[in-house]
């Protein structure tokens, strides 16, 4: 098979590859696929006080397609707030990619692994303003009792 | 050197140069049809016929009529089986066979059992070798044939072929060999081994694509098969079509080549392969030999490069022309089923690249080749989320992973 400009692109000069805090709370990591299945992505998105995703990783066992779909998935989401994010579409990654119907699942993989990131951010900022809302729980446990 | 560097030889072979010298005058002025019985034409391609026939005869210690001739390998073994399957129904509609084997010997049982034969799959271990006490529990009454490949095409593992012969002879069942990798690579003998019928072909043996035979023995005993092509009564009724004289030809000389050069030819590639092998092993930790270590083909190198898919791989490696046992390369999806078959997990599957190395391969191209891999999965380790993983001594049979409907 022949691959595209894009995807050998990608591939040789892959974007973003590494790793951060898993477990610093402005990170979140998306780790999607199964070995068994022949892809895993990993992507790890960094958010800052505005809302704003500063950095984005990826490291990604798979074809070259798979390899390029998450690179591309990186850059496209450093910058962009959350729920700019989460607009992104697969059917995006295989235009910009030209990926081939045979490829189109490492595009669904990325898009996945995108929202698994964004997900496992949110959850870790719901759990933040929980830990908030636990002392406002106590508290108004006790205003209860009081009445 | 010339890139890129063709290491996939058990896919196919480059014609021989000399085999390509002896075919041409048989595409120009040798062009007759070797059924003309009344003219030079004829009896010039006839002549070639029956000299080619007789080199292919000698290279497996079988005789000049046994051999039938085809388009290839695929139609051999339609041939044996389906013709075997129908000429034997009579006497008994169980066949014997193994997962390991090639399409064109599976999806024939396939039909077999279709059309109300039984195939028993034989079990195989983990270098992909069927043990002969389990043919021996394995054969009926009604047992007519058992198919078993002479060495595997994509792991290179080796049958005991003499061990099953001797079985099969004892027992009456007759023996089916599909030795489409092992002809020519490997010392093959119809009469030792006990052999009854064998498939081969042209472009795996440095001969001409769309050219092969079918070995089906005279004596010892008188085997028949139905013929699956009808027509004009070509190779003894046993196949029509007429002959095709180049390819035939050409088969003839590939034959006569492999068997002047087989020895020399095995301990250089036996050679080459633990070149590459060594050279692996001591740039790559966590590599996987796929089959038998020294039972196998001497230019066959299958190994699993754990954490690393192998079509990614291949793509970091464009100067090498391999194969890989993942999904990613094959359009079923599925990786392969000869490593499945062999108990290679689908993860490490994934991970397996083919390295078929043959006569035109040189030492140099081996050290360049390993070379290139070895800086391959380095440079994709270090991409892989698994081998990270691992390295942080995380059991990823333990992962729960999320996979994908796709
Ligand atoms: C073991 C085996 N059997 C059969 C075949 C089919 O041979 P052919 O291409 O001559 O039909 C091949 C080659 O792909 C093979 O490796």
């Amino acid at each position: 098979m022949a691959y595209s400009d894009k995807v050998l692109d990608h591939y040789n000069h892959p974007r973003n590859i590494g790793s951060l805090d898993k477990n610093a709370a402005d990170v979140g990591t998306g780790v999607v696929g199964a070995p068994e299945c022949g892809d895993v992505m990993r992507l790890q998105i960094k958010v800052n006080e505005k809302g704003v995703i500063e950095d984005a990783k990826f490291k990604t066992f798979g074809c070259g397609s798979a390899i390029a779909s998450s690179s591309l998935a990186t850059e496209w989401v450093k910058g962009r707030t959350v729920e700019q994010a989460l607009k992104i579409r697969n059917v995006d990654i295989v235009e910009e990619l030209a990926l081939p119907p045979v490829k189109v699942h490492c595009s669904v993989l990325a898009e996945d692994a995108i929202r698994a990131a964004l997900a496992d951010y949110q959850k870790k900022q719901v759990a933040a303003s929980c830990a908030v809302d636990s002392g406002d729980g106590n508290s108004a446990e006790a205003t209860t009792k009081a009445g | 050197m010339k890139t890129p560097i063709y290491l996939d030889y058990q896919a196919t072979t480059p014609l021989d140069e000399r085999v390509l010298e002896a075919m041409l005058p048989y595409f120009r002025d040798k062009f007759g049809n070797a059924a003309s019985r009344n003219h030079a034409f004829g009896w010039e391609a006839e002549k070639a016929v029956e000299n080619a026939r007789a080199q292919v005869a000698v290279l497996i210690g079988a005789e000049s009529k046994e051999i039938v001739f085809t388009s290839g390998a695929t139609e051999a073994n339609n041939l044996a089986l389906k013709g075997i399957a129908e000429m034997y129904r009579e006497k008994g509609r169980h066949l014997i066979s193994a997962p390991t084997e090639h399409k064109a010997v599976l999806d024939p049982l396939q039909r077999i059992e279709q059309d109300g034969g039984s195939v028993t799959m034989l079990p195989v271990d983990k270098f992909g070798q069927v043990k002969v006490s389990d043919l021996e529990q394995a054969l009926r009454p009604e047992t007519v044939l058992v198919s078993l490949m002479a060495a595997n095409n994509e792991i290179g593992t080796l049958h005991p072929l003499a061990a099953i012969g001797k079985l099969c002879k004892a027992r009456g069942v007759l023996f089916h060999t599909d030795a489409t990798q092992g002809v020519g690579k490997i010392p093959i003998d119809v009469e030792a081994m006990g052999i009854d019928l064998l498939s081969l072909s042209g472009h795996k043996i440095y001969g001409p694509k769309g050219i092969g035979a079918l070995y089906v023995r005279r004596r010892n005993p008188r085997v028949r098969v139905s013929p699956q092509i009808d027509g004009g009564g070509h190779e003894r009724g046993m196949r029509s079509g007429t002959l095709n004289v180049p390819g035939i030809v050409g088969l003839g000389v590939a034959c006569e080549l492999a068997r002047i050069e087989l020895d020399a030819e095995t301990l250089r590639l036996t050679g080459l392969r633990e070149r590459m092998w060594a050279k692996l092993r001591s740039g790559l930790d966590e590599i996987h030999l796929n089959g038998h270590a020294t039972e196998r083909l001497p230019g066959n190198l299958n190994v699993s490069f754990a954490y690393v898919e192998g079509e990614g791989l291949m793509m970091g490696m464009s100067d090498l022309a391999v194969s890989s046992g993942s999904a990613c390369t094959s359009a079923s999806l599925e990786p392969s089923y000869v490593l499945k078959a062999i108990g290679v997990g689908d993860d490490l599957a994934h991970t397996s690249i083919r390295f078929g190395i043959g006569r035109f391969t040189t030492e140099a191209e081996v050290d360049f080749a390993a070379e290139r891999v070895v800086i391959a999965v380095k440079r994709l380790r270090d991409m892989s989320p698994l081998y990270e993983m691992a390295k942080e001594g995380i059991d990823l049979k333990e992962v729960k992973w999320s996979p994908t409907e796709h």
